[in-house]
Order: structure tokens, then C-alpha cells, then sequence
């Protein structure tokens, strides 16, 4: 029984990656290697207004001056900042009318992927914003959110159309200071979504950006910026696939949230970025700086993520509750495979009375892998009342991986409640009993338990994404059973 | 700035080893001088830890060294009538009693007994001399000098404290007490050195009580070193209840076998700067390991508990559960680590860490971390940090009670879960007050120990009604 169990184990944390092709498209790319040069290359290609530029070499230059930081529960060879391209864009100039337009190699990737950029989207309506190496080449239902006054678009077109809303709003909640991969991020991202919300708008679309990474040697640097204006709501979706590479990409991306008073932010992931083969080959390095503020009372922004993808998974979308009755939520599910490691989690600081937060991040690793939790939660002496609920829950399935779970609590005042639990336990015996005796068998058990398991974070899920999550989840661990 | 002091000290720490190299060596035997410049070598890498360390990042240590303290390394071990010094007031509390005194063992008759069940205790400096095997044997095996800077400077100046060797098979009926006393006129460095060797199948308890007599800085970097072996059992108790001035790091490292089981209990009532630092390395199988804590701090006071259990053999279970009270502008740190290492499955590990702040200016810090590697086990750890169950406060109000004594009863309840599971039942009741005394603010001054000083002056306490 036990021989049994292992070895579907093996079977269901072993399978391949199903999202591996590479899309042989002529590529723009400036030569490897970062200097000053090269930022005022990417600068100059985009056409960016000299503010932007100052801010680059604003970033550049402290970012020389900072070391890269080790602390997290990772091991990754040094990365050779030196040898990487930092901008790479489709060559045949992107500027389409009509998604006829689109070089069709392109929309056959997007069809892989089942991206309803074409027909389906009309059924799924969804807006999206299609990213292929660092330029963005389609846009749909621009028309809808034209009508509403929300604003969705790549970031470079931002830059063009309203630099003043860029202006006062990049780099106040990331600011470049923030840390290494923010300051190379700041330095020399590419492009990005940008998408704002007016007054009292209720975004009729779910706002949807797919990133992929295509180029070999190519730093992936995205840059998300949302500002969600007084009373609106949006709900936004991020999800990535990248094609099995040989070489270890860089992805240092910034997202950045701001919510005004009343307004809700909803920022949902599902990240399967190529997690290098079983011996631990190749991958993606995600290392991302995610960080949103609850700028005005009552605001609300939930992080929902699925990271079941990239060698190295390393960020932590955050919150600063600074407004009072403001609300953070964060559920992540985090599952490693083979030689995946995944050091993950969130920080709420509340700063504002009355704040609530509310975590719930469940850990699945399996194979070789290692997968922690690593959240903080702070409550500064003004923070009234403040609320916060943790859950970090960690299933193992193989005695060769490690699960761990690194919370900080700082507490800073007697009125705040702020709880933390965590238990770390293998796939119980009894519930697989259970399951084989009413005749599922045992990749049907596992996958049944371990979907059970994350429930609680995919009902986050807006509804198109959910079904995606929980079929990477049956991909990540279920092998053939789908 | 500040760095420069921990530079200067360091400085003068290295200056001194080689200075006063003749008095720090002693009788040491040969092995242990290798430890010791194996720790030096450490220490001069190292040096002190830096708020940039993980588990030192909300401890501060300089600025408890910008003080010209006062070095001594000659030997002052001695005999003493001790009761002319101290006198321990917990009258039924039937112990072997020793007494350290600025880090020297002071007895009555000789440094090294030998109990009629065959166990040794007394001054490790002389145990160097007599006993070499065994000291060879164990000291600095279970001590990390590696990870724990503190701990390096311990070993490389290594001098005196207390040692105890239980044979296979013994129960050492009374539990031994060691009272570690600070009385100097002048601000002092110092840094005792305990070895605990629990033999096959014997028990032994210990009771550990820290004191100072003078108001004047004092600087206390402990290390203690238990091993259990297959079988023994081991009770620690420590207690802390000294002046606000004085500042006290220890390292308890314990080192368990097959089915040892080992508990420690640290309670914190008074102190100015306290940092504790259990490490428990089991190394063998149905190995059972608890460690409560509680810590009831006030004014500035700044208490830091780090905690970690390393399971390296399958099958032991461990437990944890540190309980505060904060009150003032108090801060405490209480960082776990539970480690389960990739062959040691069925484990079962719980972490517990749960806090009361009193105030707006009190400070909070938990980490508890669960780092496995190994997947048939159960762990789970918990952390709050909160007030008082307002619904509680409630049934007691609707019951009758004032705000104030309902308040009392369930902050005594809170620290009960702790304080019950002290087994000397003696001891047990003086901490219960103890405890009741702190909380109701009649404690809240260092005259008020556990031992108290010898002091002829009638005890007078200092109620601070606003506060309750």
C-alpha cells in the first residue's frame, strides 16, 4: 500500500510541463549587458518623456549601489546582471488595428494557451491585454471601458497618453528605494499594464493581462500600475505561462495598487511560469515586488494568487492599510514540484484604527521541492482596533520536500487582535481510506483531497480563472488524470 | 556610532584574552584550551551580534555595552559562609543549594561534592581538575559556537559555574538549586559556565534563580549545557527577577538521547534587559521535550525568548508554549523554531506563543517558524497577540466582580497555564504569588524577588492604581 502510494505520488509530482513551445518570432533586442546606455536605449526606443528617464537613472543609480539579498529560503546560482538582455520586443512593429493583423504565430500561442483573444472572447468577455515580451500587441474590448472612462492599457502607451497620471502615481507605493529587484525593475522595465478606475465606476469587465516570457537571456521586467479612483471597483486577473527554456529567466516585475476611499481592488494571479525540468534545469526566477495601499477609508485590495509555476517563486503582494475601516485579504495556494522552491507570502501593515486583514495561504509541495510561507503582519501604536486572521496551512506529499512556515507578528498597540496559526501535516490516511473505499482510486483521491484542500482560496477566484487554476493544479500534481 | 562601542569592547575582550591568558586558562584541561581558542577564532569573525541578524533583529545589544566594565579573571572561588551573603527565602523549598557569586562558586566545605547517591556537584573549575575525562567528554559538544555569538564569547573565556554529573540509574531526590549572585561596586562582564551530565535512566531536577544585590550595571552571558542521556529526565527551572540595570543573556543547550525527556521552565518577572536562548538538539528516538515560558514585563523592560528544537531522530514529540503580560512601554520578542529534519518522521511538534499588551506603548514581536522536511508528521504552531476575552470580562462583570478584579483573575489565569506546570510544589506556590503579587502591581519594583535580598529594610510596595 504504501509502495503504491509512493509511486503515484511519483507519478502525479513527477509529470511534465504541458505549456513548454517556443514561438519563433523575429526579435528587437538590445545588447546584453546593463549600463547607463542601455537605459537611455530602452528610454529612447519607447519615446518616454524625460521624467521617466530621470527616474530610470534615479533607479540605476541606486541600485548600483545595493547588494542582492539572500535571506530568503531559496538557493539559486548568482544571477550575471551583466549578461542579460534587457529589452527584446517582436520586430515587426506591433501596431494593430484589428486582431487580423496579429502575426498569426502569435495568436497560434495565444491558442495553446487558450487566451480567448480571438473568438472566445467574446464569450468569455474578458478584456485582455496580451503581453509577448515586453510589448504589448492587442487590445480588446477597449471600446467597452472607453465608455465607462476607465483607462486599459500597456504601460508605455500610458506614458504617451496620460503622463501626468503616471507621474503622480509610480513609484509611491513601490518606491525604486524599495529593494534590489524593485531598483533594477525601476531602472529598466520594458512595459506593462496600467489601468485606471474614475470616480464611482464600476468596471464592467474583468481586466485580464496575460505575460509571457519568449525570448531566451531576456530579464522579464513588467511593470503593473492600478489606481482605483473614489467609490470604483475592478477586478483584475494576471496569469503567465512561459515555454520550456534551457537557461534561467529573470522575472523582477513591480505591481503597484493604489485604492482611494471606498474603492475595491481585486488582483487575482494564477503564475505557471516554466519551473525547470525534474533534475532542477532551467526555469523561471519570479521575483516580484507586488505592493498595494488602501489609500483612502473603507478601501478594500485582496491579493488572491495560484503559483504553481517558476524554479524559484519569491514575492510577497502586500498591503498597506493606511486608511481607516480599510480591508486586506491575501489567499494564496503555492505549490512546488520537483526542484521548485517557493518562498512566499504577504505583509499587512496596518496603519490605520479599525484595519481588518485576513491570510489564508495553503502550501502543497511535493517531489524535491521546498515551499515556505513567510509573512509579516504589523500594527503600528495608532492602528486602533486592528484585526487580523492568519491561516498557513502546508500539506506534504513525499518525504523529500520541506514545508515551512515564517510568520512575524509586530504589534504595536493593546487594542489590536492579531492571531496566527499553522499546521503542516502529509495527506491524512483516513481521507485516502475514505476515498478508495467508495472506489476512487488513488490519483483521483489525491487530487480530490488536495483540490479540498484549496478550495478555500480558488472560490476566490473569479469564475474564468478558477477553472484555469484548477487545472494547472490537476497539471502540477495529477499527471495524467486531468 | 553605536557599532563603535561593540568594536571597542571587542577590542578590549581580544586584548584581554591574550593579556590574561595565564588566569583564563587556569586548570583547564588541554582540550578545553582548544575549544576555547577554537571560540575566540569565532568570536573575532564574528563578534557580537548585530540587529542585522535574524534572530538578534529586534535586540539591541550596544547600547548595553557602552559601559567601561570592570574584568576580573582571576580565580575567586572560595569558601564562604554564604548565609552571611544571602539566604534564600523560599523556606520550604528543600534543595541542594549552590551559590555563584560574580561567576565563581562559593561553598561552605569543598568545590566538588559527592552526594551519597554518587552524584558530583559543584565548581566546574575544579571538575577541569578532578574529573578531565568527563569534562573533555562533554563541554562545548551541544554549545553552537557557530550560530551563537554569545555563546563563542562564553566558551572562549570559560572559567567557572556550576557542574553536576548524575550517574546511570540515579534520582537525585532534592533538586539542586544554583542562586547566581552579582554583587560588585563596579559595572561587571561576566560570564558563568554550567555543565549538566544526566546519565543513563537518571533524573535529576534543577532550579535556576538569577539575583543581583547592588543596583549597579551588570552584564550576565550564560551558557548552560545539558545533556540527557538514553533515558533521563531533566526539569529546568529557571527564574529571572533582577534589578533594572542589570542585563542577562542565557543559552541553554540541551542535548537529548533516546527516550529522554527533558522540560524547561523560564519565568521572567523583573529584569532591565533579559534575552533568552534555548536550543534542544534531539538526537534520539521517543525523545519527549516541553518548554513553557513566561514572561511578565513592565516599565522599559525588553525580554526576548528564542527557542529552538531540532529533531533529528524520528518518533519524539516536543512542545511549546510561551506566555506574556506587557505592560508600560515594555517590548517582547519571542522567536521558535521548530526544525524537522528529513529523517525524522512521526514527529509531533506544537508551538504556542501567546501575548497580552496593556498598553499603547508596549511592543509585541512573535515569529514563530516551522521549518520541515520530513512528511509523517504533525505540527502546528499558534501565535496571538490581543487583550483580554472581552466576553469573559463579561460573565465576570455579570457575576458582580469590579472591572479590576475581573481584570486581575484573568490575567492570572492567563499566566496560571504556565505556572502549573511547575512540579516542586514549593516552589509551584511561590511563583503563584509571585505572580498575583506582579500583577496586581505590587511587584513592579526589583527589590521584590523571588529570594529576595537580605535586605533589614521592611518591604514596601509601590501600588500604582492607574494602572489596574
Amino acid at each position: 500500500m504504501a509502495d503504491k502510494n509512493n509511486q503515484i505520488l511519483e507519478e502525479v509530482t513527477g509529470s511534465d510541463y504541458k505549456y513548454g513551445f517556443y514561438t519563433d518570432i523575429e526579435m528587437d533586442q538590445a545588447p546584453p549587458g546593463l549600463t547607463e546606455e542601455t537605459i537611455r536605449f530602452i528610454s529612447a526606443k519607447k519615446n518616454e518623456p524625460q521624467f521617466m528617464l530621470d527616474f530610470r537613472l534615479r533607479a540605476f543609480q541606486h541600485w548600483q549601489t545595493l547588494e542582492e539579498p539572500k535571506w530568503a529560503h531559496v538557493d539559486y546560482p548568482p544571477i550575471k546582471y551583466q549578461d542579460l538582455i534587457y529589452y527584446s520586443a517582436p520586430r515587426k512593429q506591433p501596431k494593430y488595428d484589428s486582431i487580423d493583423e496579429v502575426d498569426p504565430e502569435l495568436l497560434e500561442t495565444f491558442e495553446k494557451l487558450g487566451i480567448p483573444l480571438d473568438e472566445q472572447k467574446m464569450l468569455a468577455g474578458v478584456a485582455v491585454d496580451a503581453v509577448m515580451d515586453s510589448v504589448s500587441v492587442g487590445s480588446t474590448f477597449k471600446k467597452t471601458l472607453a465608455e465607462h472612462g476607465v483607462i486599459f492599457c500597456s504601460f508605455s502607451e500610458a506614458l504617451q497618453k496620460h503622463p501626468e497620471l503616471i507621474k503622480k502615481y509610480m513609484g509611491t507605493v513601490v518606491p525604486h528605494t524599495d529593494n534590489f529587484f524593485a531598483a533594477l525593475n525601476s531602472a529598466v522595465f520594458s512595459d506593462g499594464s496600467f489601468a485606471y478606475i474614475p470616480k464611482g465606476v464600476r468596471c464592467p469587465l474583468e481586466l485580464s493581462t496575460y505575460f509571457r516570457i519568449n525570448a531566451a537571456n531576456t530579464g522579464q521586467f513588467e511593470r503593473t500600475l492600478i489606481v482605483a479612483e473614489e467609490g470604483s471597483y475592478v477586478s483584475y486577473m494576471e496569469g503567465c505561462t512561459a515555454p520550456i527554456r534551457d537557461e534561467n529567466q529573470l522575472h523582477a516585475a513591480i505591481v503597484e495598487i493604489i485604492a482611494h476611499k471606498n474603492a475595491e481592488v481585486k488582483y487575482s494571479t494564477v503564475q505557471n511560469w516554466w519551473p525547470g525540468d525534474k533534475q532542477g534545469k532551467g526555469g523561471v526566477y519570479n521575483f516580484v515586488t507586488k505592493r498595494g495601499i488602501c489609500e483612502g477609508e473603507n478601501a478594500k485590495i485582496s491579493w488572491t494568487q495560484v503559483e504553481t509555476g517558476s524554479a524559484i517563486t519569491w514575492k510577497y503582494p502586500s498591503l498597506i492599510l493606511k486608511g481607516d475601516n480599510t480591508t486586506g485579504e491575501f489567499y494564496s495556494v503555492a505549490v512546488t514540484n520537483n526542484k521548485q522552491q517557493a518562498d512566499t507570502g504577504t505583509k499587512m501593515i496596518h496603519l490605520g484604527k479599525n484595519t481588518k486583514s485576513t491570510i489564508i495561504s495553503k502550501g502543497i509541495s511535493g517531489g524535491k521541492s521546498n515551499n515556505s510561507y513567510r509573512g509579516l503582519v504589523k500594527t503600528t501604536r495608532n492602528a486602533a482596533n486592528a484585526r487580523n486572521f492568519s491561516q498557513c496551512d502546508s500539506l506534504l506529499l513525499g518525504d523529500q520536500c520541506g514545508a515551512h512556515t515564517f510568520p512575524y507578528l509586530d504589534v504595536g498597540n493593546r487594542s489590536s487582535i492579531v492571531e496566527h496559526e499553522a499546521t503542516t501535516s502529509k495527506i491524512s490516511e483516513d481521507q485516502l481510506f475514505y476515498c478508495l473505499q467508495r472506489g476512487i482510486d488513488m490519483e483521483g483521491a489525491i487530487g480530490l483531497i488536495v483540490n479540498g484542500y484549496a478550495k478555500e482560496v480558488l472560490s476566490k477566484l473569479p469564475m474564468e480563472f478558477a477553472v484555469e487554476a484548477q487545472k494547472l493544479l490537476s497539471i502540477s500534481l495529477e499527471g495524467s488524470v486531468g | 556610532m553605536n557599532t563603535m562601542y561593540t568594536t571597542l569592547i571587542k577590542d578590549k575582550l581580544l586584548e584581554l584574552f591574550e593579556t590574561e591568558q595565564h588566569n583564563i586558562r587556569g586548570n583547564a584541561t588541554p582540550m578545553v584550551n582548544r575549544i576555547r581558542k577554537h571560540a575566540l577564532t569565532r568570536f573575532k569573525t564574528n563578534g557580537f551580534p548585530t540587529t542585522k541578524k535574524e534572530s538578534w533583529r529586534f535586540t539591541d545589544l550596544t547600547p548595553l555595552l557602552n559601559t567601561e566594565f570592570a574584568f576580573d579573571f582571576r580565580n575567586q572561588s572560595k569558601s564562604t559562609d554564604i548565609e552571611k551573603i544571602f539566604t534564600c527565602d523560599v523556606y520550604d523549598l528543600d534543595t541542594y543549594s549552590h551559590t555563584l557569586l560574580n561567576g565563581w562558586l562559593i561553598y561552605k566545605h569543598a568545590p566538588l561534592t559527592r552526594l551519597a547517591d554518587g552524584t558530583i556537584v559543584g565548581s566546574l573549575a575544579k571538575a577541569m581538575e578532578v574529573y578531565p575525562d568527563l569534562v573533555d567528554r562533554y563541554l562545548g559538544k551541544a554549545a553552537a559556537t557557530e550560530q551563537h555569538e554569545m555563546a563563542a564569547l562564553n566558551t572562549a573565556f570559560l572559567q567557572d559555574g556550576l557542574f553536576i554529573f548524575v550517574p546511570e540509574n540515579t534520582n537525585v531526590e532534592k533538586p539542586v538549586q544554583l542562586i547566581n549572585i552579582v554583587n560588585a561596586e563596579q559595572p561587571v562582564f561576566l560570564q558563568p559556565r554550567h555543565l549538566v551530565i544526566v546519565g543513563k535512566n537518571a533524573s535529576i531536577t534543577l532550579v535556576h534563580c538569577d539575583h543581583s544585590l547592588t543596583h549597579n550595571i551588570s552584564f550576565t552571558n550564560t551558557v548552560l549545557e545539558v545533556f540527557a542521556e538514553e533515558g533521563a529526565r531533566v526539569e529546568h527551572y529557571k527564574m529571572q527577577n533582577k534589578g533594572r540595570n542589570s542585563a542577562l543573556i542565557t543559552h541553554s543547550f540541551f542535548h537529548q538521547k533516546e527516550n529522554s525527556r527533558v522540560s524547561s521552565n523560564i519565568i521572567t518577572l523583573n529584569g532591565g534587559f533579559t534575552k533568552n536562548i534555548v536550543e534542544v538538539t534531539i538526537d534520539g528516538t521517543k525523545c519527549e521535550s516541553d518548554h513553557y515560558g513566561l514572561y511578565l514585563v513592565d516599565s522599559n523592560q525588553h525580554v526576548d525568548n528564542q527557542l529552538n528544537i531540532d529533531h533529528r531522530a524520528p518518533g519524539s514529540t516536543s512542545n511549546q508554549l510561551y506566555k506574556g503580560i506587557l505592560d508600560d512601554e515594555a517590548k517582547a520578542v519571542f522567536s521558535g523554531k521548530v526544525m524537522v529534519r528529513r529523517h525524522a518522521q512521526q514527529t509531533k511538534a506544537f508551538q504556542n506563543n501567546k501575548n497580552i499588551l496593556l498598553t499603547d506603548e508596549a511592543k509585541a514581536n512573535t515569529q514563530p517558524h516551522l521549518e520541515i522536511y520530513a512528511d509523517d508528521v504533525k505540527c502546528s504552531h499558534g501565535a496571538t497577540v490581543g487583550q483580554l476575552d472581552p466576553n469573559a470580562m463579561f460573565y465576570l462583570r455579570s457575576r458582580g466582580l469590579c472591572e479590576r478584579t475581573a481584570r486581575q483573575m484573568m490575567m492570572i489565569a492567563f499566566a496560571g497555564e504556565v505556572v502549573q506546570k511547575i512540579s516542586i510544589d514549593a516552589l509551584r506556590a511561590r511563583i503563584t504569588n509571585m505572580v498575583e503579587k506582579r500583577l496586581k502591581g505590587e511587584l513592579s519594583i526589583c527589590e521584590q524577588c523571588v529570594l529576595h535580598c537580605n535586605s533589614k529594610e521592611p518591604t514596601s510596595f509601590n501600588i500604582d492604581l492607574s494602572k489596574l
